[in-house]
């Protein structure tokens, strides 16, 4: 299924006109004290301007603190752009929901099997409604009755119809969504308010998103540290009082208030205190990109935590169906005659299993198209003979080609006077045993051959598992298949582990079992009989396609359908988590080079000689050329950091399965090593820029 | 540096290294096993003891029931403590008929015993009576370490593969503690300690007559079983006012160097039985290997600026306030030891230290003790550091930080930040409000950077629970003996309560086993970043303060200029 193209380009003009002016919205300090360590800067903000205002009131230089305040004041409007940036992508995609939640008429089915028309705002849950063909489905429900194809694409973005019939998994219709045809009779089974395009809204739109667990413990830590710098920087002051009045001849210090508070608002972690939101909006973003609604932030979360995936076989693995993969011819048989007659066999059969048998003739063994001729009558597949075929006749006798099980064309050579080779039924029978299906083609009392139908594995499959192992997660297959099938297509295919036979509760009794070993299980359901396993994992994705039930007890929602997404929601997980502690780390790693900055500024006159030359000067290693400049530089540097991230924080690390520990070395010489070392280098190219311009 | 320096040093490492590995196990034996065949004298002591006291060994605790028993327990025994103290005067074993310790110094000294602290705001011949010493002082200085042991052990038990609330039994691990590591250990050492010169006798002080016909009073007492304790124990508390540079309480280099090898030897084995108490011995010896890294990091640039000599006399050693005995290497490795462990005892004055001497003991302090560290706190303070460090680099693995298989979550980085950053709240408030008050500037012995390290120091050494002095400062005052006080109690708790919750709650979580996608911590790229994680709060903390102190002071001396 082609995934729907939308540009939300984190630069679409709309978006960035929306976060600019949002970023002054959300400086009121009832949303800023939410974000401790911003709140602290608006503090800071706030009593720089306050003095700035005095010096301008008193006559006193006012130019440094002025600029100071600036800065400050900037480094809040990034970390607030940041965060609405994030949202605003959220929002463009809300804005294209709410459209198909126009004002919907319903044909509303009361006593008497009359039909009242209302407004679908007035629906209740338990009404029925009835929808025919052009009607928009007013409210989620459930097809009681009738089948019908729908147009799905308000919430999918996919144009083909699907089609939705009562009973089964395949009974769930959602609001605003379109009949293409026929007429059902729905139940509707939420209240208003609570239906799938309302919860998709105020998920996109970020207006239910709560801190998620590692959000919160990530906050106490930066709080954390914030308050341990504060104290750091308060106590310093003192420290500075005590040696001013020590220093034998000069002692003098920069330690004004807005210097001390430019000190704290670099050392505390404004980088990721700005970002730390807009990382969490951009993950669940990221995924609402792939089609897939997270229910919640510790959904996705989660979802880099699993090490277990529970997978479908049909459709993951395999192609969903046995696929014809050679002819084996019998001894006196030419591999060529066999195809032949194999391909004429099942020119009729429009199974899959026909077709690739078609696909394999032509394709592997080069014969020419062939099509149907008047000498050609087709026996189409009964359950009694267990045969498919075809009937030619030449030269006015009737040649019988039949393809079908051992036992069946051992009955039909039989009846027609032939003898059933023991060769072809020990080949047959290793054919079964590898867990492949043996079909015998016959003509006349002729055994020809057999063809081996297998469920194919999907083609780089195995490589994704392999993936899969380097991150540390297992995979276990589930099949319906008989255990020698199974086994042959786990090895096959590279899965870990398979349960073979399974019945849904064996689904729910194995991720119980996993959980108790202590692992974190993701898995992929859509009928109702998978809701209870949904319900237990840890990160349980439901379908679009599937039943409601099954789409409440998931916490995701793949609007595509496809099993495979759980591996990038997998991705998705992990490169959120990765980005959060990449950015701590390079927030914290840039402190040091801060103090190199500013102290030596802080400290310019303490223990100074007669000439005034403090010996603590030899703390400006980057050489910065004045004390005012030094600071002015770290503090542009912190707010511009901000600023120069927010593509980093809304695309995400990237993420490589190349193994916890390689991983570890990659993001630390990024974001570690990286982050000692940038900051050194922005600071000093920022202090020559504003000595060049005169800024102080 | 001297061809027998380097042979002390070297000798130095294999000992601990091979310590490391024969007490390792033998207090992995101990403590995890209940049946001594081996051990059959200590192991009947220990039966009729619980007998006797009406303790079931098989009763496992939470861990609010842990931390009350363990609260109660030393709070009785701070009670006594106050108690002989404040009437040593009218009790006995008091040949010199010292009156009673006054109420802030009894505080003081209380607070420091039971800590582990061991401060000592005074001089033990000239303050304390024999009593005081032995049934007081000595008594604690077994108890405050066994104790600061049985809360690493409850904390190694919340890595049980099985989740339960259960983290042992503190009466168990208290009484295992005692009778098989600290009281057969210090019987050892005491009588090696004797053999070398060391006094224990209860007769009271003699007065000699010297060469020159003065008369001068020879302080005497039972101080070789004291010494040995607070050596193993890392209390530090002399028996003697200038502790173990004084020939009673170190006679010969052979005692030094079994003095300094005691300081460290438990506290360097507790990371190899951690390891092998949590089922990986691989686990406990990176542990061990960051501390090594640090302390010999620590080591080699304070022996390298003690040997620079002193710039302002022209390169002249730095042998003011040191024992020429011992001379630089025995002093500052002990100088490191000490202040890197909890111990705090002293066998030369650090605040004559070369400047960047000095202020690697200040820092080795103010990380909070957990290059080895105190018995058992030490390795707990190192593992509020590891799981400081998983936090803020495991994430960047692509899953949720998790230690030894347990998730870091909310619950434990707030509890993990909060016992590393109280300390240094400790330190850098009491500082301030020292430096800047008369009350705190009156007591000062030197001016400038060099007063503002006596300070610093002094905060750090009683909010760490280390013990030992600057020296210079008069901490004798009210204020001092106050506030220090305070600043050791609180440090004491917070390193007891908060590992403990987080042991309490590691217990009860499920256990993940590891995979390729969890962040390992057994090797030495984890070694890497939790020194990074170390070095980066600690400095980002302390640097201001030091560069105010030491850093200004080692550059004003190569400009000629002392303080």
């Amino acid at each position: 299924m082609e995934k729907r193209k939308k540009d939300y380009s984190a630069f679409d003009k709309k978006i960035f006109k929306q976060a600019l002016k949002d970023s002054f919205i959300k400086m009121d300090p009832n949303t800023q004290i939410r974000n401790f360590v911003m709140f602290v800067v608006l503090i800071g903000a706030f009593i720089t301007t306050i003095i700035t205002i005095l010096n301008v009131i008193n006559h006193e230089p006012f130019g440094f603190n002025l600029q100071l305040s600036l800065w400050l004041w900037i480094t809040l409007i990034f970390a607030n752009f940041a965060e609405a940036i994030a949202e605003g992508k959220g929002k463009a995609q809300a804005e294209s929901l709410k459209k198909s939640k126009k004002d919907i008429i319903a044909h509303l089915l009361i006593d008497n099997n009359q039909i009242k028309d209302i407004s679908a705002t007035e629906l209740k849950k338990g009404n029925i409604v009835v929808c025919t063909a052009g009607d928009m489905i007013p409210l989620d429900g459930e097809i009681i009755e009738g089948i019908a194809s729908v147009n799905e694409s308000a919430i999918t973005g996919e144009s083909a119809p699907v089609i939705r019939e009562s009973g089964g998994d395949r009974s769930a219709v959602t609001g605003g969504t379109q009949v293409l045809s026929d007429r059902i009779v729905i139940k509707v089974t939420v209240n208003q308010g609570e239906s799938f395009i309302d919860r998709l809204i105020a998920l996109v739109e970020g207006a239910s998103r709560k801190k998620t667990p590692n959000e919160i413990a990530l906050s106490i830590l930066l709080v954390s540290l914030t308050i341990l710098f504060i104290l750091a920087v308060v106590t310093l002051k003192g420290f500075i009082i005590y040696s001013e009045k020590e220093s034998v001849t000069i002692g003098l210090s920069n330690s004004t208030i807005p210097i001390l508070i430019a000190l704290i608002v670099c050392l505390i972690p404004t980088t990721i205190g700005g970002l730390l939101s807009a990382i969490g909006i951009s993950g669940m973003d990221r995924l609402i990109r792939k089609n897939v609604i997270a229910m919640s932030g510790k959904a996705v979360e989660a979802a880099g935590d699993v090490d277990v995936l529970l997978i479908d076989k049909t459709g993951t693995i395999t192609y969903g169906n046995r696929q014809a993969s050679e002819f084996i011819a019998n001894n006196d048989t030419k591999a060529s005659e066999l195809a032949r007659f194999a391909q004429s066999a099942s020119l009729a059969d429009t199974t899959p299993e026909g077709e690739s048998i078609m696909d394999l003739a032509e394709g592997k063994y080069g014969l020419p198209k062939i099509s149907q001729t008047p000498n050609m009558t087709f026996i189409p597949f009964s359950a009694q003979t267990a045969m498919s075929g075809v009937d030619i006749i030449e030269d006015n006798k009737t040649i019988m080609v039949r393809k079908g099980s051992v036992n069946a064309i051992v009955q039909f050579v039989t009846k027609k006077g032939g003898v059933f080779p023991p060769k072809v039924r020990s080949t047959a029978d290793i054919i079964a045993r590898s867990g492949a299906t043996p079909l015998v083609v016959a003509k006349d009392e002729q055994v020809l051959g057999i063809i081996v139908l297998k469920d194919i594995v999907k083609e780089g499959i195995a490589k994704r598992f392999a993936e899969l192992r380097k991150m540390g997660i297992k995979t276990i297959m589930i099949t319906g298949d008989n255990p020698l099938t199974a086994a042959t297509i786990a090895a096959e295919a590279g899965v870990d582990d398979y349960i073979s036979e399974a019945k849904p509760e064996d689904k729910l009794q194995r991720i119980i079992l996993e959980q108790e070993q202590g692992h974190l299980i993701a898995m992929v359901g859509d009928g109702t009989n998978d809701a209870p396993a949904l319900a237990q994992a840890d990160v349980a994705v439901a379908m679009n396609t599937g039943t409601q039930a099954a789409r409440e007890a998931g916490n995701m929602i793949d609007l595509d359908s496809s099993p495979t997404k759980l591996i990038e929601i997998v991705e998705v997980g992990k490169q959120l988590l990765m980005t959060r502690g990449s950015l701590t780390t390079f927030s914290i790693a840039n402190d040091i080079s801060k103090y190199f900055a500013i102290l030596p500024a802080l400290f310019i006159g303490l223990y100074a000689d007669k000439l005034g030359h403090s010996p603590l000067a030899i703390l400006n290693i980057m050489h910065l050329a004045s004390p005012m400049s030094a600071i002015l530089s770290a503090v542009i540097f912190n707010a511009l950091i901000i600023v120069a991230l927010i593509p980093l924080a809304l695309k995400g690390v990237k993420y490589r399965p190349i193994g916890a520990k390689a991983l570890m070395v990659r993001n630390m010489t990024v974001y570690g090593f990286g982050g000692i070392i940038a900051p050194f280098i922005g600071i000093k190219l920022i202090d020559i820029f504003i000595n060049a311009v005169h800024l102080v | 540096m001297t061809q027998s320096d380097v042979l002390t040093l070297i000798t130095f490492f294999i000992v601990i290294s091979g310590g490391t590995y024969i007490l390792g196990e033998y207090m992995y034996a101990v403590f995890s096993k209940n049946n001594y065949t081996w051990l059959k004298i200590p192991s009947i002591i220990e039966i009729k003891f619980y007998k006797i006291m009406g303790i079931n060994p098989d009763e496992e605790m939470n861990y609010k029931e842990y931390l009350s028993v363990l609260l109660i327990f030393n709070f009785i025994g701070a009670i006594v403590l106050l108690f002989i103290l404040m009437a040593q005067g009218i009790l006995p074993f008091n040949p010199q008929h010292l009156a009673g310790v006054p109420f802030w110094l009894a505080f003081n000294t209380t607070i420091s015993f039971v800590t582990n602290t061991n401060w000592q705001a005074y001089s033990g011949e000239n303050t304390l009576s024999y009593l005081s010493q032995f049934s007081g002082l000595t008594v604690h200085n077994f108890l405050s370490a066994a104790t600061g042991i049985t809360v690493l052990l409850a904390f190694a038990r919340a890595f049980k593969t099985k989740p339960s609330h259960e983290l042992g039994n503190f009466w168990v691990d208290l009484t295992k503690t005692l009778i098989y590591l600290f009281l057969p250990l210090s019987i050892i050492l005491s009588i090696f300690l004797i053999s070398q010169g060391v006094v224990q006798t209860f007769s009271p002080y003699i007065t000699a007559t010297t060469i020159e016909g003065s008369k001068q009073l020879i302080p005497l007492g039972p101080a070789a079983s004291q010494i040995a304790i607070k050596q193993l124990g890392t209390n530090g508390g002399g028996f003697f006012g200038v502790n173990s540079a004084h020939p009673f309480e170190n006679a010969t280099p052979f005692s030094n160097f079994l003095e300094m090898i005691s300081l460290l030897l438990i506290p360097a084995a507790l990371p190899y039985t951690f390891g092998r108490l949590i089922g990986s011995r691989r686990q406990g010896m990176i542990i061990w290997s960051a501390m090594a890294i640090l302390l010999i990091t620590g080591l080699g640039i304070g022996l390298w600026a003690e040997y620079q000599g002193n710039s302002a006399l022209s390169g002249l050693p730095f042998m003011e306030g040191k024992e020429v005995r011992f001379g630089i290497t025995n002093s500052v490795l002990w100088g490191v030891s000490t202040t890197a462990t909890a111990n705090g005892s002293v066998n030369a004055m650090h605040s004559s230290f070369a400047p960047i001497t000095g202020m690697i003991a200040t820092i080795n302090l103010m990380l909070g003790e957990i290059i080895y560290g105190g018995v058992g706190t030490g390795l707990t303070g190192m593992l509020m550091y590891v799981i400081l460090t998983v936090f803020i680099t495991g994430l960047m693995v692509g899953r949720t930080p998790e230690y030894l298989g347990k998730k870091i979550e909310a619950r434990e980085i707030k509890l993990a930040i909060i016992t590393i950053l109280i300390p240094s709240a400790l330190i850098l408030i009491g500082s301030m409000i020292a430096s800047t008050t008369q009350m705190g500037l009156s007591s000062l012995g030197n001016k400038g950077p060099h007063g503002l390290m006596e300070i610093l120091y002094t905060y750090s050494s009683c909010s760490q629970n280390n013990g030992s002095a600057f020296g210079g400062l008069n901490a004798n005052t009210a204020f001092y003996n106050s506030s220090l006080g305070i600043c050791m109690l609180i440090g004491r708790l917070v390193s007891i309560i908060f590992p403990l919750a987080i042991a309490g709650n590691l217990a009860q979580k499920k256990y993940t086993p590891p995979s390729l996608g969890t962040f390992p911590t057994d090797n030495m790229l984890f070694v890497t970043l939790l020194i990074g994680v170390i070095l980066i709060v600690g400095g980002l903390t302390f640097f201001p303060a030091l560069s105010l102190g030491s850093i200004v002071e080692h550059i004003l001396m190569q400009k000629g200029i002392l303080f």
